[in-house]
């Protein structure tokens, strides 16, 4: 009788435990299958949506938020959080709007110090999570306030502009090989932090941190070293955002990319990576940056307002999580 | 023989001691310190900071924070989090607006206007609630969520309109009885009540043995689950006095989310002594973590420091205090594991 009972039951388990029940059960599945539903009734809805030109723009739109979410995914694997990426950005902008502007210094100079400016934020906030062991939380809503409030005093509220056309025209607005800058600086900054996250000790690594710190370190892992690493390419990422942001829209002001933080973490988390950590994928993140953008776009197209997204995507983030969880907790845990 | 024993009760005294002057270390008493010093410091660069009037606006100003931070208190004890009330801040303070011009002009009685709101703060609390402690959603994400249905739901509903013309009665938090602002009242009785309640009564008491050891307090006989649904509704109906309070404060409401008052409401709390891992924190420390949060810029406009630099101060003020207060637990756990 008892055998008899169980045997569904272990099928099931088995099911899921195969290489394709895995990845047929994973989030990630579950968000490309609602992205391709989008897309597909986007694309009936309107012709001229799958053009390379169309798809290339709303890449840039969603540029920043996915420069910033590259690094976040890492972050939020190892079971840690940055809520300082916007005010870094915002920071980041200033500084360059202030180095070349009022202080005279020449526009190159300005980007290389306004990427070091993020750089060091990204150390600030990573030097005090691994060595006095503030919570990232804290220390990051901390940063929030800090960064943001220095990009305020920076700038005493007002905005630079009038930048050189190299730099708004060649680099914010600019083609490399027929497709913007932004696309080949976006393809390029998946395709290194995906490989490094999946094929490399250290991304390994990131995932073993976020499941279980102390047996990381027993293990031998440089547990310290790596989250350092992982909160500074956060700040560097940040600035990068901000440069090519202030190059296309050619100003800057210091509450450039307020709130950036949360649209960030949404697509992280709607991309499958859970926020306690250990769980996650680059090709996640980028689902969910393009099921946002999608959804953004789809409504639109349908005349509704641009708040309306906003609603939506709450929803949807909400829903995704809600079947990932059904999904774990019927199949898996078995 | 008899040198053991000596030895262990010499050891108990030097711990009370110790013990003692470090229960004299709470986040609190270093609030209140901190309080008495800037106040001190700035009233002798301009000596009308002391002035009734100041002290009374800086207090009413903070009260509808310390009001919100006292239901994210319980929140994150309980070792959750919620950023989606400045959200919620916004809406039920257009609702109430919104209600009070209805009432004006008839068909249902003047205190609709400040039933309903909370009634939907505590509703919406309780959504929160069901899916963190029912489906198991991380809070953090569920209002997350929430954060952006109520921003974007807002913006739709109302177009981020000013609300203008608000009758006369509904301006509760401008009155003064006896000199003091309405606000000041309604903290200073809420943090009492809260206090109390955290401290003795049973689920208040269950509120930090789920954010201490959620597994532990389950296998104590606690229901987490009702645990957290109370969490979050007591922060519905606080966020709605909070609301409530920031909707009358002025002659008109902009029906837009007021941004980055999550922040402001979760650093009162940490300021206050509440660990985001849950399980410690006082309701008094975040009311005071809220007092301080506005004293400082406020401090920073009488010693006539640049308004321009006003938020990076308050950025350093939060890292301080939470430096202090990990290197006041490290030095606790220390002497308690010696």
């Amino acid at each position: 009788m008892q055998a008899v009972k169980e045997q569904p039951e272990q099928q099931k388990s088995r099911f899921s435990e195969t290489r394709l029940g895995r990845s047929l059960l994973s989030q990630e599945t579950i968000l490309l299958i609602i992205t391709i539903i989008a897309i597909t009734f986007l694309a009936t809805q309107n012709e001229r949506f799958l053009t390379l030109r169309n798809l290339s723009r709303e890449v840039v739109l969603l540029f920043e938020v996915a420069v910033m979410a590259m690094p976040m995914t890492l972050i939020i694997i190892t079971g840690g959080i940055d809520l300082s990426v916007g005010s870094i950005f915002g920071l980041s902008a200033v500084v360059l709007g202030f180095l070349w502007q009022d202080a005279g210094w020449a526009l190159e100079v300005a980007i290389v110090a306004s990427l070091v400016v993020g750089l060091m934020c990204g150390f600030l906030n990573g030097i005090f999570i691994v060595r006095l062991g503030v919570p990232p939380l804290i220390m990051t809503l901390a940063t929030l306030a800090l960064f943001r409030g220095m990009a305020l005093g920076v700038s005493e509220a007002r905005s630079a502009r009038g930048f050189p056309e190299w730099f708004t025209d060649g680099i914010g607005r600019g083609d490399f090989l027929g497709l913007p800058l932004q696309v080949w600086i976006i393809g390029i900054a998946v395709v290194i932090t995906g490989v490094v996250l999946a094929r490399t000790t250290f991304g390994r690594s990131l995932y073993a941190m976020g499941n279980n710190e102390l047996a990381a370190r027993f293990a031998g892992i440089p547990v310290q070293r790596y989250k350092l690493v992982i909160y500074v390419y956060s700040g560097f990422m940040a600035s990068l955002a901000a440069i090519l942001f202030t190059a296309r829209v050619t100003t800057t002001r210091s509450d450039m990319g307020t709130g950036y933080e949360l649209d960030v973490i949404a697509a992280v988390v709607l991309g499958g990576t859970s926020i306690f950590g250990g769980l996650g994928t680059i090709w996640g993140t980028v689902l969910g940056l393009i099921l946002i953008q999608v959804l953004k776009n789809g409504l639109l197209l349908a005349g509704v307002r641009g708040d309306a997204t906003s609603v939506l995507i709450g929803i949807v983030l909400i829903l995704a999580i809600l079947i990932n969880n059904f999904i774990q907790t019927r199949f898996r845990s078995v | 023989m008899t040198a053991i024993p000596q030895k262990t009760s010499q050891a108990l005294a030097n711990r009370s001691i110790g013990s003692r002057l470090s229960g004299l270390l709470t986040q609190e008493s270093v609030l209140a310190l901190a309080l008495v010093i800037i106040s001190f410091a700035v009233t002798i660069v301009n000596p009308n900071f002391l002035a009734a009037r100041n002290i009374s606006d800086i207090l009413s100003n903070s009260s509808y924070i310390a009001i919100a931070a006292i239901g994210m208190s319980l929140v994150i004890i309980s070792g959750n989090i919620d950023i989606s009330i400045g959200s919620l801040i916004g809406l039920l303070a257009t609702i109430a607006g919104r209600l009070a011009i209805g009432a004006e002009a008839g068909g249902y009685p003047e205190i609709f206007a400040f039933i309903i709101p909370i009634v939907v703060g505590v509703a919406s609390g309780a959504l929160i609630g069901f899916f963190v402690a029912y489906l198991h959603v991380p809070a953090i994400v569920v209002s997350l969520g929430m954060l952006s249905v109520l921003k974007g739901g807002l913006i739709l509903w109302t177009g981020g309109e000013w609300i203008y013309n608000l009758p006369e009665w509904f301006k509760f938090a401008q009155q003064r009885p006896l000199g003091i602002p309405a606000p000041v009242y309604l903290m200073i009785s809420l943090t009492i009540i809260g206090a109390i309640w955290m401290k003795y009564s049973a689920t208040g008491r269950a509120i930090y043995a789920v954010g201490g050891n959620r597994e532990a307090a389950r296998l104590s006989g606690i229901s987490e689950k009702r645990i957290i649904m109370t969490v979050f509704m007591i922060n519905g109906f606080m966020v709605s006095i909070a609301a409530l309070l920031f909707a009358t404060q002025f002659n008109a409401i902009q029906s837009t989310v007021p941004s980055g008052l999550e922040l402001l409401v979760i650093t009162s709390a940490v300021v206050g002594g509440v660990s985001i891992l849950g399980g410690t924190g006082t309701v008094i420390g975040s009311t005071l973590g809220a007092v301080l949060v506005h004293v400082i810029p406020a401090a920073m406009i009488f010693a006539s420091i640049s308004d321009y630099w006003r938020q990076a101060v308050q950025g350093l003020l939060i890292l301080f205090t939470v430096l202090v207060d990990l290197y006041r637990r490290n030095q606790q756990s220390y002497a308690r594991r010696k």
